[in-house]
């Protein structure tokens, strides 16, 4: 046994004890029983995926296991980096919770409620098992039981809420549908896959892949598209995010959208670049279009949203499109033969992802801080956490810099590699293929749209909802958050800092990814210790100097500034109130203002719903008693494209309700006239 | 780095620092003729500077530290955009340290840092300007990087230095369809970013119009010296980066004292003449509606794919 199963195992035992003991203990206790278990398994997590990651191979069957076939496991450099991540964010969701589920927070709705019910808390450490076991599942059979076991767990879990508020039912709903439907179609992809190759180790499907022809190979992958991309947050499959992530508990939100969502990716790489081996150039453009649409429909409803965590939401759509636009222009260079600029794109979505997973994470707890400590969600009515939950609001600021992808946080990185491959899509001699003339311009303004909107995003939910002063009683009362979840989201900001400064520590495991796909990728991408170098084309930047160089002018800055101030204290005093009384926080901008002119300008695709209600006085019209003023943008996608697919469901399930009418009778002849066809369906055929 | 390319690192910096206040000074000093007037000559503004770095700051009540470093990251972002970028020189050390995208992104991070302390000062116009000055550079920001592909997709690297020197050695490129229409889309951007006529009216203070004097409203004494000495110096920045991408002859390719000078020269030069231009071009311009401001960057983002697109099968 080496180092990477001894993690693994080690971590699973500890996870199942802590489910147990976490059905077994009382509120206290299990808080911790769970919180502890549930990073204890992250951490084996992590161990095994750096060790996997650093070469260590990992292979083992157990026959007998599952009832349908042999459980496999097969972990390889790529299974090690989403491994790796999982663990990383279980470690620090876990260590979270003890604080965000123990008993006492206003959150608290009463035993057996919450997220520090007996179930909830039982499951948590199961949920980051299933998670942390996906990428090495070595077969089709392991791999579907690991994935649908991950789905149930993270619906128990997105349900804990459920009786203190009737919307996490519906979200819950749309989850499991949606999780489902995408399970289907990763079920007929991979089951199709394995009969025609006719073997179920992904060692055997590697091998036949390329005697299948290719239509059934496009097949499997668009089926692995739609199944993954679900689970990724692909628009239009993204319906269920945005709803299902905002009601869970935080540190659930965070596994779900930092560490499952990965997954997706995972599938498609494994899927597309391994077992397929690369493939057709239109698989990739669709991949590139369906991301390109993901990150700036994400961004937009991000930059609009008023829930701080459905805008985190949101932002898990935009950056998995940014990370599956990057994938797909991987695909279409591989398949042109230009690999080593496959590689660098490749690269560039992983550490995406690695980058998105660490802010993220930070930026959940973040809200989830907020929302334990004055119940709200709702920038409108947040504001002036910056003096009352000091520590919640400098973190938070940290991961909304990497999410805003500005320097100097981790998000600038890996954008800025992105588009470095996207650039140097011109090849050295003569004219570019049309489809590339065309498609990587609009890929790069696709991005730089989605920067600037994401930064518009961010500015807000961390202008808005932690600046100046509260817009309400409850954000007033705001009180900081207990120690463990102050330690874990300081835990998440140290990572995203280090990713942000030295993103050479992660350059040999992006390196040892690309080595995964011999036929797509070739050669290392990066280089280079303090100076990010490219290895390929002439691009180099330097995240470590630019923040000295920050560092050391403002040092100028503050020094000057104090000589030629001679000392003369700063003072305090009342704002300007325009010459009138002083100024109300109901006077302050809220999120719905501060996004009006974007609201305005992108008008015709968020097509917001705005009611403005004038009540006039008894006496005359020309005086006016109150204004009411609602704005509604609702995600035109999912009006859209869900309600007549919904409708044809419902249509069916009527029709065949029609034919019961619970008649013993008539069940009997269903039976028959059933037995009948078969009968004369066998007889025929044979 | 050797002790002459540091010096030509310090040079740079100081130079932009002494200059930027002038070009300022210089565009007031043009409109106020143009208008008639006597105007307060072009050494205006470094002298509002020392009047303001000698006086108190005031913080309004209820805002929190991020109000006070705001200035400070502001100036920061664009004393390291001032030297790291090819202004005087493209034989610096430090331009391996940032290229084009880092510089965009550095700019950016100054407008952030101005927009929340807007927001923290809790007042209407604080948040109004921070939105609006957000929406402009959100929607400016694909043309910039559309403008950066342009023009590092023939020289194949994204290093401003690298760009400026593919330039001067085939002059000829100035005149491809693909650099005048990356230099009309970036000239747009530049004018947004830097607040001036016809995006925002840097001498407003009416609150229908205001953009950047909106967020800045609450800042007094060396604060507020620090921020105009920045908005000055990002203007300079950016006046320059645009001279020395689309007309780069004079800039120094080496470290030597005299390369140095020239390069120095030559620099000033060119920005005074595009102050001037810009300032006489603003006097006869007015404001646009705010909600028009996005059709001016649709149109540059225009400019800016077909830049891309002459690029990739013109040149």
């Amino acid at each position: 046994m080496n180092l990477v199963a001894q993690a693994l195992l080690g971590g699973t035992v500890f996870a199942l004890a802590g489910a147990v003991g976490a059905a077994l203990t009382g509120p206290r206790v299990r808080a911790v029983v769970a919180g502890v278990s549930t990073s204890v398994c992250g951490a084996g997590g992590l161990l095994a995926g750096i060790a996997l990651v650093d070469g260590q191979t990992y292979s083992a069957t157990v026959p007998g296991l599952l009832p349908l076939g042999t459980a496999a496991v097969a972990g390889d450099a790529l299974s090690g980096v989403f491994v790796a991540l999982v663990g990383a964010v279980a470690v620090i969701a876990g260590i979270y919770s003890i604080g965000y589920t123990s008993p006492g927070s206003p959150l608290d709705h009463g035993p057996g409620s919450g997220a520090g019910s007996r179930t909830v808390q039982a499951v948590l450490p199961l949920f980051v098992t299933t998670m942390v076991w996906v990428p090495i599942a070595g077969n089709v059979t392991t791999f579907l039981v690991l994935w649908e076991l991950m789905a149930l767990t993270s619906l128990v879990l997105v349900l804990a809420e459920h009786r203190a508020r009737p919307q996490v039912r519906t979200a819950a709903a749309w989850y499991a549908s949606m999780t489902h439907a995408g399970f289907v179609a990763i079920l007929l992809a991979l089951v199709l896959f394995s009969s025609q190759v006719g073997g179920d180790s992904f060692a055997a499907l590697r091998v036949g892949a390329a005697e299948l022809p290719t239509t059934l190979r496009s097949l499997i992958f668009l089926l692995a598209l739609v199944g993954f991309g679900s689970k990724a947050g692909i628009v239009p499959l993204h319906v269920w995010l945005p709803r299902a992530h905002p009601e869970a508990p935080s540190h659930v939100s965070a596994l779900m959208s930092a560490a499952m969502v990965t997954l997706g990716l995972y599938g498609i790489l494994r899927v597309g670049f391994d077992l397929l081996g690369g493939g057709q150039r239109w698989w990739w453009v669709l991949v590139l279009a369906a991301g390109a649409v993901s990150a700036l429909y994400g961004v937009l409803q991000a930059s609009v949203a008023v829930d701080l965590k459905r805008l985190l939401g949101y932002s898990t759509t935009e950056n998995m499109g940014l990370i599956f636009m990057g994938v797909g222009a991987a695909g279409i260079f591989a398949a042109d033969g230009d690999r080593p600029l496959a590689t660098l794109l490749l690269a560039a979505s992983v550490l995406h992802a690695i980058n998105h997973t660490g802010f993220k994470t930070l930026l959940f707890l973040g809200a989830g801080s907020v929302l334990r400590s004055t119940g709200l969600r709702n920038l409108d009515s947040l504001g002036g956490l910056v003096s009352r939950m000091p520590i919640t609001t400098a973190l938070f600021g940290v991961g909304a810099l990497a999410a805003a992808a500005l320097p100097p946080g981790n998000g600038f990185v890996s954008e800025w590699l992105l588009l470095q491959g996207l650039i140097h899509s011109l090849p050295a001699a003569g004219s570019p293929s049309v489809l590339i003339a065309v498609a990587m311009p609009l890929a790069v303004g696709v991005v730089a749209l989605t920067a600037g909107l994401g930064v518009a995003t961010f500015v807000k939910a961390f202008g808005v909802g932690f600046l100046a002063r509260p817009r309400s009683m409850a954000a007033g009362n705001a009180i900081e958050s207990p120690v463990s979840m102050r330690a874990a989201m300081a835990l998440a900001a140290t990572g995203c800092a280090a990713l942000a400064i030295v993103p050479a520590i992660v350059g040999p495991t992006l390196n040892r990814v690309a080595a995964t796909f011999p036929t797509v990728c070739d050669g290392a991408p990066l280089q280079g210790g303090v100076t990010l170098q490219l290895t390929r084309i002439a691009g180099s930047m330097s995240p470590l100097l630019i923040l000295c160089g920050l560092f050391a002018a403002a040092l100028v800055i503050v020094v000057t500034l104090r000589i030629a101030g001679r000392g003369l204290p700063r003072r305090k005093a009342l704002v300007w109130g325009c010459g009138g009384t002083r100024l109300d926080p109901r006077m302050e901008y809220t999120a719905t203002s501060f996004a009006e002119p974007l609201t305005r300008v992108f008008d015709d695709v968020l097509a917001p719903e705005q009611d403005i209600d004038v009540t006039h006085h008894a006496e005359s019209r020309y005086l006016i008693e109150s204004v009411q003023y609602r704005q509604k943008v609702a995600d035109r996608v999912e009006v859209a494209l869900y309600p007549p697919l919904l409708g044809a469901a419902t249509g069916w399930g009527r029709l065949a309700g029609r034919m019961q009418n619970g008649s013993v009778h008539r069940y009997l002849a269903f039976g028959l006239v059933g037995l009948i066809i078969v009968l004369v369906v066998v007889g025929v055929t044979s | 780095m050797t002790p002459g390319a540091m010096a030509g690192v310090l040079l740079q910096v100081v130079l932009l620092i002494a200059v930027a206040p002038y070009v300022v000074g210089v565009m007031r000093q043009v409109r106020a003729r143009l208008e008639g007037r006597a105007g307060a000559g072009i050494g205006q503004p470094w002298r509002d500077l020392r009047k303001q770095l000698a006086k108190e700051a005031i913080s309004p009540e209820g805002s929190s530290w991020v109000f006070t470093a705001a200035p400070v990251v502001l100036l920061a972002s664009t004393l390291v955009i001032a030297a790291v970028g090819p202004f005087i020189s493209t034989a610096s050390p430090l331009d391996r340290v940032a290229d084009l995208f880092a510089v965009v992104a550095l700019l950016l991070l100054g407008t952030v840092a101005l927009a929340l302390a807007g927001l923290d000062t809790g007042t209407a116009f604080g948040g109004m300007g921070a939105s609006r000055e957000i929406t402009v550079a959100a929607l400016a920001e694909p043309t910039i990087l559309l403008v950066g592909f342009a023009l590092s997709a023939r020289v194949d690297s994204s290093n401003l230095a690298a760009i400026v020197d593919r330039i001067q050695d085939n002059p000829a490129q100035v005149l491809s369809p693909a650099s005048v229409l990356a230099a009309v889309a970036l000239a747009v951007v530049v004018v947004a970013e830097a607040g001036r006529l016809p995006v925002d009216n840097p001498s407003t203070h009416l609150e229908l119009t205001m953009i950047h004097e909106a967020m800045v409203l609450e800042y007094s004494g060396r604060d507020l010296a620090t921020i105009e000495l920045a908005a000055a110096l990002r203007l300079t920045v950016l006046l320059g980066l645009w001279a020395n991408l689309f007309l780069p002859w004079g800039v120094a390719t080496s470290a030597s004292p005299s390369a140095l000078g020239i390069g120095a020269a030559v620099f000033v030069g060119k920005v005074a003449i595009l102050a001037v231009a810009l300032a006489t071009a603003e006097v006869f311009m007015a404001k646009l509606r705010l909600f028009r401001v996005p059709e001016l960057l649709a149109g540059s983002f225009l400019f800016g794919v077909l830049a891309v697109s002459s690029s990739f099968f013109l040149a």
